[in-house]
């Protein structure tokens, strides 16, 4: 990286990680996305913000989130000691807590009197809902009519907080059409709207933005591995859909050249089929929803629909710092299957009686390929990124199952 | 900045001599079909579109209301491409060579392409500017500069959150026209305020010398009178792709008077434009 050692200096000036980022919006949110930088960077220097989230983080999240060795995961694998990162634990049941409650700090503090947000699954909306009941702010979800049909427990759990929930039928009604919609709410209420993006992607400065409020995640690790083993893990494996609960357990590792970092997409139907999500393995740079990445898109420079089982990773993008990892060599990205996923899911909830959530079930899936063949004193962390309440109706459908 | 004179230019300094407004009309290219959009195209300058602006078609266009996001994928449905589209204009220009040409659209198809030769190649087919939605000037070296380089007008849009701070950047490499966003808010939203429009016209006037042209939620002859005749001409979109989705059978065919009709609108709205 530009004559440093670094791989965590990133974003530059311009909000780019090498090639990717940047700040690609109308003009009619350019000054919104500059104000946003300006108060974030202010919020970061004032010691009262970073209080008053650890506050949150402690007393109403549950944090810091256990390590938690699995014994009998790692026993039936036979190789790498497989710890996870309990981020299913955190209030709302999943790690996009954490960013919600950075995110709403901050428009709290720049006077914003309204929330929107885009989600797929339902988790991060879920979050946005939770922290804008606690603060008290209107909340408006953006999510995609077919998601809306996978996910009615999390629909449900949005409206009782009080969140409106619109649906979302343009495209194939998923989490890109959410995130278009969203984007176009903002733009129509610039005045009093904060918009509350859920992954590491969007217009700089999100990607850094909600990577940081994420990487509470891997300092934790960090620490905790250190009490437990007496020293650093040797590999981290995380999901990833747009990527924020990767981002947040790497980016605190990513100088610690000795750990191997490992990010797995959404193989959906298989990387030889067009039913995938897996946007680094299949797809090419390309500019959408405010920054260039990998896309899903076709010869024309249209973007294809993902698919995936879960409704959390059929994103056709993926965060631009990712994609600066992969071209950097830094990170391996891999990829597992919605069948992969589903076997994994079963397997960790009959080993460990911890029912995971779809996503970080195709993280697991990767650990259940690469930890056999490591040595027994290899440490290998894996992050449970969510837990799978939600997705016990859609399980039940694929294993058909008649509830 | 650009080389040589534009059709843009050439015909804003036509109506400033003539003491006349544009009429810039919108259109998808290949809503719903290549030969019915080529049709409404060839068509336009007669019903008295003095700027014709062609929608290229995205999965995802992010600034555009339900009616251009309809047109865009009905275009993409019926196999239109950016290839395609510059097609389009090099026939048109077999009839026509004065009419400017504006293509409008998102970043992401021309990217892929390639900047520089998606430059090469609009210029050589008669396209005589581009205006394309995510790329504010702090993207200026994608393709803004390109395009300049290229002998193509660069049209920014201003919009009511652009403030005095920001405007001299945004206009900086801004050519042919500026184009005044009357709305914060998505295309085919609720009309604009005349009287805070011209105040962000008279504005914008004050930094630069270049035409102010005003869009976004104009739907009739007399909204387009009324803008107009504060700025230096208006652009009328949703209302003229929403008379195409009204000309189509069920099966979303063309209809044999879609043409004619959606012809008939602009005419309207041109009159409009310009009614003393």
């Amino acid at each position: 990286m530009d004559g440093t050692n670094s791989y965590r200096e990133g974003p530059d000036e311009n909000g780019r990680f090498g090639l990717y980022g940047g700040r690609f919006v109308a003009e009619t949110l350019m000054p919104l996305i500059l104000d946003l930088e300006k108060a974030y960077g202010t919020a970061q220097k004032d010691p009262a913000f970073d209080a008053e989230l650890v506050d949150l983080q402690t007393h109403y999240v549950g944090r810091p989130s256990p390590l938690y060795f699995a014994e009998r995961l790692t026993e039936y694998y036979g190789g790498a000691k497989v710890y996870l990162k309990r981020d299913e634990l955190n209030h709302t049941g999943s790690h996009k807590i954490n960013n919600c409650l950075g995110q709403i700090l901050l428009a709290k503090r720049m006077g914003k009197t309204r929330i929107i947000a885009e989600t797929g699954a339902g988790q991060h909306g879920v979050a946005v809902a939770t922290v804008a009941a606690r603060f008290g702010l209107p909340c408006t979800v953006f999510m995609g009519a077919t998601d809306i049909e996978r996910q009615k427990p999390n629909v449900f759990r949005m409206k009782l907080l009080g969140a409106d929930v619109r649906p979302v039928t343009s495209g194939a009604g998923t989490l890109k059409d959410a995130m278009n919609e969203a984007l176009r709410d903002w733009v129509a209420n610039v005045d009093d709207t904060f918009y509350i993006i859920g992954t590491v992607a969007g217009p700089h400065p999100y990607p850094a933005m909600v990577r940081d409020f994420q990487s509470i995640i891997g300092k934790e690790t960090k620490v905790q591995m250190q009490e437990r083993e007496g020293r650093l893990p040797d590999t981290l494996v995380a999901c990833i859909g747009g990527g924020s609960n990767a981002m947040g357990l790497f980016h605190p590792f990513l100088d610690d050249k000795d750990v191997n970092i490992i990010g797995v997409e959404a193989g959906g139907l298989g990387l030889d089929t067009p039913d995938h999500a897996a946007s680094l393995a299949g797809g090419k740079p390309g500019v959408l929803h405010g920054n260039r990445t990998y896309l899903l898109q076709d010869d024309d420079g249209q973007i294809i629909e993902g698919h995936s089982i879960s409704a959390g990773l059929d994103y056709p993008g993926i965060g631009p710092e990712h994609a600066f990892l992969r071209d950097s060599g830094r990170v391996t990205y891999a990829s597992a299957t919605d069948k992969e996923a589903l076997e994994a899911f079963q397997l960790i909830t009959r080993l460990e009686g911890i029912i995971p959530a779809l996503e970080p079930s195709h993280a697991l899936a990767h650990v259940g390929k690469i930890a056999p063949q490591l040595p027994k004193d290899h440490l290998l962390v894996m992050n449970m990124c969510g837990r799978g309440d939600k997705d016990v109706f859609a399980v039940a459908e694929h294993l058909n199952i008649d509830l | 900045m650009t080389d040589g004179l534009t059709r843009l230019d050439t015909r804003f300094a036509q109506l400033a001599a003539e003491n006349k407004k544009a009429f810039v009309a919108f259109v998808t290219a290949g809503d719903p079909d290549v030969t019915t959009s080529a049709a409404i195209i060839a068509g336009l300058p007669k019903a008295g579109a003095d700027v014709i602006e062609i929608g290229m078609p995205f999965t995802d266009p992010m600034a555009d209301g339900p009616a251009i996001q309809a047109s865009s994928l009905r275009a993409l449905q019926a196999g239109q491409t950016l290839v395609g589209t510059l097609e389009m204009v090099r026939q048109f220009r077999q009839t026509d060579d004065n009419t400017p040409i504006v293509l409008m659209g998102y970043y992401n198809p021309i990217y892929y392409y390639g900047a520089e030769k998606f430059v090469t190649e609009a210029k050589a087919a008669g396209v005589d500017g581009l205006i394309v939605v995510d790329l504010p000037p702090e993207e200026d070296e994608e393709l803004c500069l390109p395009a300049l380089r290229g002998g193509l007008n660069f049209i920014r849009l201003a919009t009511p959150t652009t403030d005095d701070a920001r405007l001299p950047d945004v206009l900086k490499n801004t050519s042919g026209f500026v184009y005044y966003v009357s709305i914060a808010g998505i295309t085919g939203s609720a009309a604009p305020k005349k009287t805070a429009v011209a105040a962000n016209v008279a504005r914008i006037k004050s930094h630069t010398d270049l035409p102010v042209v005003v869009g976004f939620g104009i739907r009739t002859p007399e909204q387009a009178h009324d803008i107009a005749s504060i700025a230096d001409g208006a652009v009328v979109g949703s209302v003229l792709v929403e008379a195409v989705a009204q000309h189509l059978d069920a099966q979303g065919k063309a209809m044999p008077e879609l043409v004619e009709h959606v012809l008939l609108l602009a005419s309207q709205l041109a009159a409009g434009v310009n009614k003393t």
